[in-house]
């Protein structure tokens, strides 16, 4: 065969395979959205979901979902940019530094099942407490806190080094150094990686199932003491998120309406994340104009 | 404007006088702290899944040997036995047939993106990547189950609840971390590499056959076997489509099990201590030995990158 000819045909290959790529983005969203929106109203996010009568919303789940990412990023955002500040400016090149990196290697490859087990063993069984936000919460930093650090990492070793050298040139210590130039310069970066981060929180579902539960207790929003046993604040409470609720309903659902909810439910999930997407690049991008053409 | 600043870097100056030394301390213990959490997190998920993943064998006297390759799941017979290799048997399966499809799919985006349409495509094949990462694993389980598993009930034989279904779920679940992965290592080479293979007459495709792939081949396998590593964890996506059957499938068309389905079904389902329980753990173990392998082989094919 002519190698030209071959040329002309390998390129035709990958322009077909680009297209499918696309094609399927384009074939997934377009039949979550389409078939999904119509679900969504006002009052399908607002009612409290049914196990057996048609008509059940998904506002707990919602509610529970947004609660959980809250709760896992206060602690994976802190946790996770000290960690980034560690690897990028303290750890010393040795044994120590490179386990640490297996660690968090190891961390970032374990399945998000084996995440859940690892909770239900720990948060749940070994402290007693039952299925509660919080026991999901942890469950979900040790998920996110690999990506955290990366980022943070990533983010802090961009930051140019004259501008570390030039702080450190006026005398200022190392940490004030970092608190008052490195994390400044290097927080539009963070910031986008959290975002993104929280879009993969929101979605988790295995990580959840046996840490968070399948179940709400009744509550009462009205009910603001996060001590109270019907108060949604309360971080000691069973939870089903909304990418849990999609999973039991289809798994074992009984009522009449299951393609609904699931079809709203997941246009719900998937608009979410794309709002999460859209924020993380817009607001990255805004918060790196603000701070370096505003001087 | 700028005396505003240089008021401000002067007001940051006295301030770091007054702590620094005690600011100093306090912020190395604090990162230092982080460090060490991250390390006992990992520390405690291995110590604690292994010693709780061995109590079947070692508490309940589960023969390890027939918990690996007795074909055999009936843990709730009379005379219970507990093999557990249709399951290890139908996650290897969906794990290497998703790679399958997924790898060319993933590496052939990469090389569109780096070699064919380094300007437009990468504009346009980038956000979709990022979005197809972005989708929850349950909708994809949920599209699988509403588009995949009908169609193929009507087109072939069975309930449409399939390996196959399982295998196209999971392979469109990994192209986005192949694609961007093999994206980096295509990216990453330097472009002497193609301009001196150019200027020998070669057509792009023989510079892309003959010199690229061979030259970013251990990071093109970095990224199956990263895409790999993620079939192979992941749990409710392929439940919701593969059937979860004890039996080994004879065809792709046969519904199966993977170890993360029956672990997500039975958990709930069986009494925290009883044996069936504790041989979930166990599977949990495999699971945790089998991403321990994944990056082992990682390592390896980073260490034998030339470029």
């Amino acid at each position: 065969m002519n190698s030209k000819v071959a040329d002309r045909i390998a390129t035709g290959v990958f322009i077909a395979i680009a297209f499918i790529i696309v094609a399927i983005l384009a074939a997934l969203f377009s039949f979550i959205l389409f078939r999904g929106v119509p679900q969504i109203s006002w009052e399908f996010l607002t009612t409290p979901s049914s196990s057996v009568r048609a008509g059940g919303g998904i506002r707990d789940q919602l509610f529970n979902s947004i609660y959980i990412l809250f709760i896992t990023m206060l602690i994976t955002v802190p946790l996770g940019v000290c960690g980034g500040i560690y690897m990028a400016e303290y750890a010393k090149p040795g044994k120590v530094t490179n386990f640490i990196r297996s660690c968090i290697e190891m961390l970032a490859s374990l399945p998000s099942i084996v995440v859940g087990m690892f909770g239900l063993l720990v948060f749940v069984n070994t402290t007693g407490w039952g299925y509660t936000i919080i026991g999901g919460a942890l469950a979900l930093t040790i998920f996110n806190i690999p990506v955290m650090v990366r980022v943070s990492e990533d983010a802090i070793r961009s930051v140019p080094a004259e501008m570390k050298e030039a702080s450190l040139a006026l005398g200022i210590t190392h940490w004030h150094t970092i608190k008052t130039v490195l994390i400044p310069s290097a927080f539009p970066g963070i910031l986008t990686g959290a975002i993104l981060a929280s879009g993969r929180v929101f979605g988790e579902a295995a990580a959840l199932l046996f840490t968070a539960g399948l179940s709400t207790p009744r509550l009462d929003y009205l009910d603001l003491n996060p001590f109270s046993e019907t108060s949604p604040l309360n971080i000691f409470r069973p939870a089903e998120t909304l990418a849990v609720h999609i999973w039991a309903v289809n798994t074992n659902g009984i009522m009449p309406d299951i393609r609904e909810i699931a079809n709203g439910s997941s246009a719900v999930l998937v608009l979410a994340v794309l709002i999460f997407n859209l924020l993380a690049r817009w607001l990255g991008s805004a918060v790196h104009k603000k701070m370096t053409a505003g001087k | 404007m700028e005396n505003k600043a240089a008021l401000s870097a002067g007001e940051r100056l006295i301030k770091s006088k007054r702590n620094r030394s005690l600011g100093e301390l306090r912020g190395k213990i604090l990162v230092t702290l982080c460090a060490l959490i991250m390390i006992t997190a990992t520390v405690s998920v291995t110590i604690f899944l292994t010693v709780k993943g061995l109590q079947s064998f070692l508490v309940n006297h589960v023969s390890p040997i027939e918990f690996l390759t007795s074909t055999n799941w009936n843990p709730l017979a009379d005379d219970p036995s507990y093999g557990a290799l249709p399951f290890i048997f139908g996650s290897l399966a969906v794990t290497f047939l998703s790679a399958l499809i997924a790898a060319p799919l993933g590496i052939g985006g990469a090389i569109f993106m780096t070699e064919i349409a380094p300007s437009w495509g990468r504009k346009v094949l980038q956000p979709v990547i990022e979005l197809l990462v972005g989708i929850p694993s349950v909708v994809y389980g949920f599209i699988g189950l509403t588009i995949l598993v009908p169609f193929i009930r009507e087109h072939g034989t069975g309930t449409g609840f399939s390996i196959l279904a399982g295998t196209i779920v999971l392979s469109i679940m990994i192209l986005p971390t192949i694609t961007t992965i093999a994206t980096d290592a295509m990216g990453a080479l330097p472009s002497s590499l193609r301009e001196g293979s150019l200027a020998l007459g070669a057509t792009r495709w023989q510079t892309i056959r003959k010199v690229l792939l061979p030259a970013a081949l251990p990071s093109l396998l970095t990224a199956v076997v990263l895409g790999m590593a993620r079939a192979f964890g992941e749990a409710l996506a392929v439940q919701m489509v593969i059937g979860n059957v004890r039996s080994l499938p004879a065809s792709l068309l046969d519904p199966s099990a993977t170890l993360t389905t029956i672990i997500t079904l039975n958990m709930g389902h069986t009494t925290y201590g009883s044996v069936e329980n504790n041989t979930l753990w166990s599977m949990g173990l495999i699971l945790l030995i089998i991403s321990f392998v994944f990056i082992l082989i990682v390592r390896y094919l980073s260490s034998r990158r030339k470029i």
